[in-house]
């Protein structure tokens, strides 16, 4: 049992049964108890993000979805990347490098609200943790999904 | 039809808001989860499937980090001519490394996610898209990641 039969096995979602992991197990061929702990171990150290439901934004009504763009002093960064970050409304955040002269910005968070309204609002709480370390920003609104396609795994079996 | 915010019932809202991870790792978790919940192991099986089922969740279970597997992720942008948007938004898409494409109001009007099995892949795929539209792409590779567990209120 590697990783990317664990991936294959679960990548559709963990079956909808009383004792879903025996039933993956079963599958795999593997002890119910190994796979478990496997996972287990996997959560620990980051290969499972989490284990639960993956709500689809739009069917929340979270339609306004900006990705906000912050040109940020590098030495402040490392002491204030993870702050933005655990702002619960702030889905995804990473430091990226600059490409100038096209691009500024070496932070990103993602930030999904109902209304831009409500995003415009996140933002600027986004701008009061930064302060004077902030010198530009930017929102950029998707307005089209052009594609979406799930995480494929795709190595040999 | 999908499922909105306002039309969910207290229960459905309630499964969402707490099932967005911590799903446990035993015989019955789906038991253990009801019971939290005041509910019943059929029913929150059953919640759970019509959720899925009308586009709510887009699934329940192990959300893997491909990154951590030995995957390669990057995210890219390119500055595409409004009038020829749908031809080379038409390109890009047919990349199968190419996870996930939107179109943002700004400059930079095409973002999309490069996923490759391997670090080298992620170049390789950047120079065969350039090549296919004849349009530089600008690569902003993850230098560092702050991250804590999406948890979206329904």
């Amino acid at each position: 049992m590697n990783d990317a039969d664990i991936v294959r096995a679960l990548q559709a979602g963990l079956p909808l049964v009383p004792r879903p992991y025996h039933a993956v197990a079963e599958s795999l061929g593997v002890a119910p108890e190994a796979l478990m702990a496997r996972l287990g171990a996997m959560l620990k150290d980051g290969r499972v993000r989490r284990i639960g439901a993956v709500p689809n934004h739009y069917a929340l009504g979270y339609v306004a979805n900006g990705m906000s763009v912050w040109d940020v002093d590098d030495a402040a960064l490392a002491e204030l990347g993870p702050r933005v970050g655990a702002l619960p409304f702030v889905s995804h955040c990473y430091r990226r490098p600059r490409r100038p002269p096209e691009w500024r910005y070496n932070l990103f968070a993602m930030v999904h609200g109902r209304t831009r309204a409500e995003v415009e609002a996140k933002v600027a709480e986004i701008a009061a943790l930064l302060g004077d370390a902030c010198r530009a920003r930017d929102v950029l609104y998707s307005t089209r999904i052009l594609k979406k396609s799930g995480l494929r795994f795709t190595g040999p079996p | 039809m999908r499922a909105t915010g306002r039309t969910m019932n207290e229960l459905d809202r309630a499964i969402v808001n707490a099932l967005q991870g911590g799903f446990p790792l035993c015989e019955r978790p789906y038991a253990q989860a009801a019971a939290r919940l005041g509910i019943d192991e059929a029913t929150l099986i059953a919640r759970l499937r019509a959720l899925l089922a009308d586009g709510t969740l887009t699934r329940f279970g192990p959300l893997f980090d491909a990154g951590e597997m030995g995957g390669a992720f990057t995210l890219c942008a390119m500055r595409v001519p409004a009038e020829d948007f749908e031809r080379v938004a038409g390109i890009v898409n047919a990349f199968p490394e190419v996870a996930h494409n939107y179109e943002r109001a700004h400059r930079l009007n095409m973002w999309f996610v490069l996923a490759t099995e391997t670090p080298e892949g992620i170049a390789a795929a950047i120079r065969r898209i350039e090549a296919a539209t004849g349009l530089p792409v600008l690569d902003f590779p993850k230098i560092d990641e702050y991250f804590v567990a999406l948890r979206l209120t329904a």
